[in-house]
């Protein structure tokens, strides 16, 4: 590869693990912060994608609208679409243990999935929804490094968020949920309602991601998602980092980024004929990995603060 | 009606699948406290495990099934022995997320050793019997029967043997069973062998009711979880009725609504279940 | 030979220690009783016995062994048996599946011995297919003694066997504990009771805040001051 190949791939390469970085964020207010399993992120991720293509497409009789409004607007309808399926699922599921939640996200996943799928009116079904606009793609034209710059923003932005509320008040109850969810019900607290809103910020924040997403590859469909391996890769990186800590969230999900992309190269040497072997071994290599840091490293390479050793 | 009777036998059919699952489900659930997101994958490799001694040694499915209940213990045991009772000590959540990169990674094995597309054990097209309209295929009648044989073997396992009734104590009250001298590692060691055993012919059945593919098993997992929610996570009893409940609404679904959606039918009695009545059928460990 | 000797015993439950050391001893065919006030660590020095409880400093020796390294299932093997003060029945289970999962690790047959549980406690036997957890507080107290017994211990370590029965049954209880106790089995007990537990036992102990302060005969409490006031009601 030329120097000019090269940096279109580092391109490349940071603009989708910037997007991965903003999923992890989100996993972590969710699992770090409060403890909470979701297995349905690709749903979430979905919703956010397929909103904002919708709400910043031109008209189309393939799908609904588009609506031709700007990428901002776009993003935005992302975050409030997925917190409203994250609403209706958390509403049901709150009260419970985590299981049921985590049980309940794969059921949310699933249904999003056959109905991205299989209404047509709303997502143009598997032949999926093109020409979605880069973002500011009128004021600044279409480098990709506007892309990038763009995604970092909101990587920054989402971490800022984040940070913020874990440090406050709000950060330290759902802690103190996760730790001992007695003790915080004794004292008068709407443990309920706390678990609520930080599954809505976490999985609004999987809709941003999605959103993102959307606009920089300019073209989405069902199969685009691959849901399951998506959910678990922002799982591997969230663990990899550190749950419960931001910068671990972002440090993790760069690292697996680079070692999932460097096993492509090493599996793209095995040939062509050997594609969907080789694609099985990636995914069974993770799946590994997330066995021996659970058993060896729990913590995560960067821990959550006031927290050491295994949990 | 008799489209209504046909889908009330496709949906028993579906059901006994579902139960079987669904009693390992909750089994581990009630032992071991953690829902297992692996099980569905351990159902595909039992399918795949039959699959092999039928393709490879040309053995009929149903000398193979007994072989695919060992190798679905074998495979549970040893996943508990080489992952999960490292993770034990710490909280049960844990272990719902390493088993969730299990099932991912049993997919993994599926499909390098057997490849992505879709598989059958036998091509042609069965002799169904016919009783007036209806249609039951000879497969249907192994799936339920066998089915109603290894609940009865588990009833009696449950109700009869120290082993089965440790189980079950230790399902109710792990630290009474500690201090009475029950030693956990073994009970747990055979929680895995039946769950593990029992999701496998799930998955033979399921093979031999439809096809083989790598994600056949994950994509019932969200049937056999609402089947172990509905019967009350934690009663394998509850597992059966929420098994048959699942499956005949899965079926009788499709005469209103679209076929694909038959998931999400499982998933809206499952959250209904959640919201009126969280301890399912048969009060469970919520 | 001593059967129970618990020395200097430190531990808890992971966080702050609860138990500070504490010496205690069993003789055999000894009956003793642990008092003291909600929270003492009673029930963690009884834990701490059974291997239950981090120990961090101090031993636990069974007739001369140490059995502080030791599993809860080891434990029952060496002879000692334990009712814990709550949650101490099976409640999915039937009275005589109750009884069979207390004498899991035994494998001869063990009918007679159930004859003998049921004969010691007949209601036990009327209800014998009986799911425990519909049963009475008293009934279930009874289950799980008869299940503690149905391996034959040198010891038996009670938490608070008479707490939420009526007095009636309280009388029933001690009179019972007495009589297994004159069977030649070594009985630490821990009651609220303080008056009648001291009334029948051999020795006392009084435990606060992790530490053993008094210990004596049971006449010798019954007459102190200091426990009569702090326990005695005055
Ligand atoms: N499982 C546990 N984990 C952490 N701390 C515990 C646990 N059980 C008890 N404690 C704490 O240990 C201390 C001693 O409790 P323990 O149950 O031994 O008291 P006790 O003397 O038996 O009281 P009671 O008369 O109420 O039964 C208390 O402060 C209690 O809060
Ligand atoms: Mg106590």
């Amino acid at each position: 590869m030329e120097l000019g190949g090269l940096l279109t791939y580092g391109v490349f390469f940071l603009t989708q693990a910037g997007i991965y970085a903003v999923l992890a964020l989100g996993l972590n207010v969710q699992f770090g912060l409060t403890g909470q399993i979701n297995i349905g992120v690709a749903g979430f991720f979905a919703v956010g994608a397929y909103t904002s293509a919708i709400l910043t497409t031109s008209v189309t009789p393939a799908h609904l609208g588009g609506f031709d409004l700007p990428f901002l607007v776009g993003i935005a309808g992302a975050v409030v679409a997925s917190g409203i399926v994250a609403v209706g699922i958390g509403w049901v599921t709150m009260r419970l243990r985590s299981d049921y939640l985590a049980i309940a996200t794969i059921g949310i996943a699933e249904i999003i999935r056959l109905t991205l799928k299989n209404e047509d009116w709303l997502t143009n079904g598997v032949r999926g929804v093109p020409g979605i606009p880069r973002p500011f793609v009128e004021t600044l034209g279409t480098d990709p490094l506007i892309s990038l710059a763009v995604i970092l923003a909101f990587v920054l932005l989402a971490y800022w968020l984040v940070e913020r509320a874990r440090v406050s008040p709000w950060g330290r109850v759902l802690r103190a949920i996760r730790e001992n969810e007695d003790g915080v019900m004794a004292a008068g607290k709407d443990v309920a309602r706390f678990r609520l809103q930080a599954f809505v910020f976490g999985s609004g924040l999987m809709g941003m991601a999605g959103g993102l997403y959307a606009h920089f590859i300019g073209f989405i469909s069902p199969e685009a998602f691959l849901p399951l391996y998506g959910t678990f890769l922002v799982w591997v990186m969230l663990i990899a980092g550190g749950a419960g800590n931001n910068r671990g969230a972002v440090l993790g999900a760069f690292a697996i980024w680079m070692l999932w992309s460097a096993t492509q190269f090493m599996t793209d040497a095995l040939g062509a004929e050997y594609a969907t072997q080789a694609g099985a071994l990636r995914v069974l290599l993770i799946g590994v990995l997330l066995q021996v840091i659970l058993i060896l490293r729990p913590q995560g390479i960067l821990p959550e603060h006031g927290r050491k050793g295994r949990r | 009606m008799t489209e209504f009777l046909q889908l009330v036998i496709y949906g028993v059919v579906l059901g006994s699948i579902l139960t079987l699952g669904a009693i390992g489900v909750s089994l581990i659930y009630g032992i071991l406290r953690f829902a297992h997101f692996a099980h569905g994958d351990i159902m595909t490799m039992g399918a795949y495990f039959a699959f092999a001694l039928v393709v490879g040694l040309g053995f009929p499915i149903w000398a193979s099934a007994p072989f695919a209940v060992v190798g679905g213990a074998l495979l549970a045991i040893a996943i508990d022995q080489t992952v999960y009772r490292r993770l034990r000590r710490v909280q049960p959540i844990i272990l719902l997320i390493s088993s969730f990169g299990i099932a991912i990674a049993l997919r993994s094995v599926v499909q390098l050793i057997w490849g992505p597309h879709n598989q059958v054990y036998a091509s042609g097209i069965q002799m169904p019997y016919r009783l007036g309209d209806l249609v039951i295929k000879p497969d249907h009648v192994w799936i339920v029967l066998g089915a109603v044989v290894l609940v009865t073997a588990l009833h009696l396992f449950l109700t009869r043997t120290k082993m089965g009734k440790a189980m079950r104590a230790m399902s109710d009250n792990m630290d009474l069973a500690l201090v009475s001298g029950i030693p956990s590692e073994r009970v747990i060691m055979v929680t895995w062998a039946v769950g593990g055993g029992l999701a496998a012919v799930a998955g033979v059945f399921l093979g031999m009711d439809t096809r083989l593919h790598p994600v056949m098993g994950w994509s019932l997992l969200l049937p056999v979880f609402a089947a172990a929610i509905l019967g009350g996570i934690g009663r394998p009893y509850g597992a059966i009725a929420g098994g048959m409940v699942i499956g005949l609404s899965m079926e009788l679904s499709t005469m209103v609504i679209n076929p694909t959606y038959k998931p999400a039918v499982a998933f809206a009695l499952m959250v209904l279940m959640l919201v009126v009545r969280p301890q399912g059928l048969f009060k469970g460990n919520a | 030979m001593t059967l129970l000797a618990i020395e200097g015993l430190t531990g808890g439950y992971g966080g702050a220690d609860i138990l500070h050391g504490v010496d205690l001893r069993v003789e055999p065919g000894e009956m003793v009783v642990i008092i003291g006030p909600n929270g003492a660590g009673k029930s963690t020095l009884m834990k701490a016995a059974f291997g239950l409880v981090k120990i961090r400093e101090g031993a636990v020796l069974f007739e001369r062994r140490d059995i502080t390294p030791l599993r809860p299932d080891q434990i029952v093997r060496q002879g000692i048996s334990y009712v814990p003060q709550e949650n101490n029945v099976f409640p999915s289970l039937s009275v005589e599946e109750n009884l069979e999962m207390g004498a899991f690790i035994r494998t001869d047959d063990i009918r007679p011995q159930l004859e003998r549980i049921y004969n010691f406690f007949p209601r036990l036997g009327e209800r014998r297919d009986q799911i425990a957890g519909s049963m009475s507080g008293g009934e279930r107290q009874m289950l799980a003694m008869g299940r503690a017994l149905m391996l034959d211990p040198k010891l038996l370590l009670l938490d608070e066997p008479t707490a939420g029965l009526s007095p009636l049954f309280i009388d029933q209880t001690f009179e019972r504990i007495r009589k297994i106790n004159e069977a030649g089995i070594g009985i630490l007990m821990v009651e609220q009771n303080a008056k009648q537990a001291l009334a029948v036992c051999d020795r006392g102990y009084v435990l606060t805040m992790g530490r053993n302060r008094i210990d004596d005969t049971g006449a010798n409490l019954l007459a102190n001051k200091d426990v009569a006031e702090m326990f005695l009601g005055g």
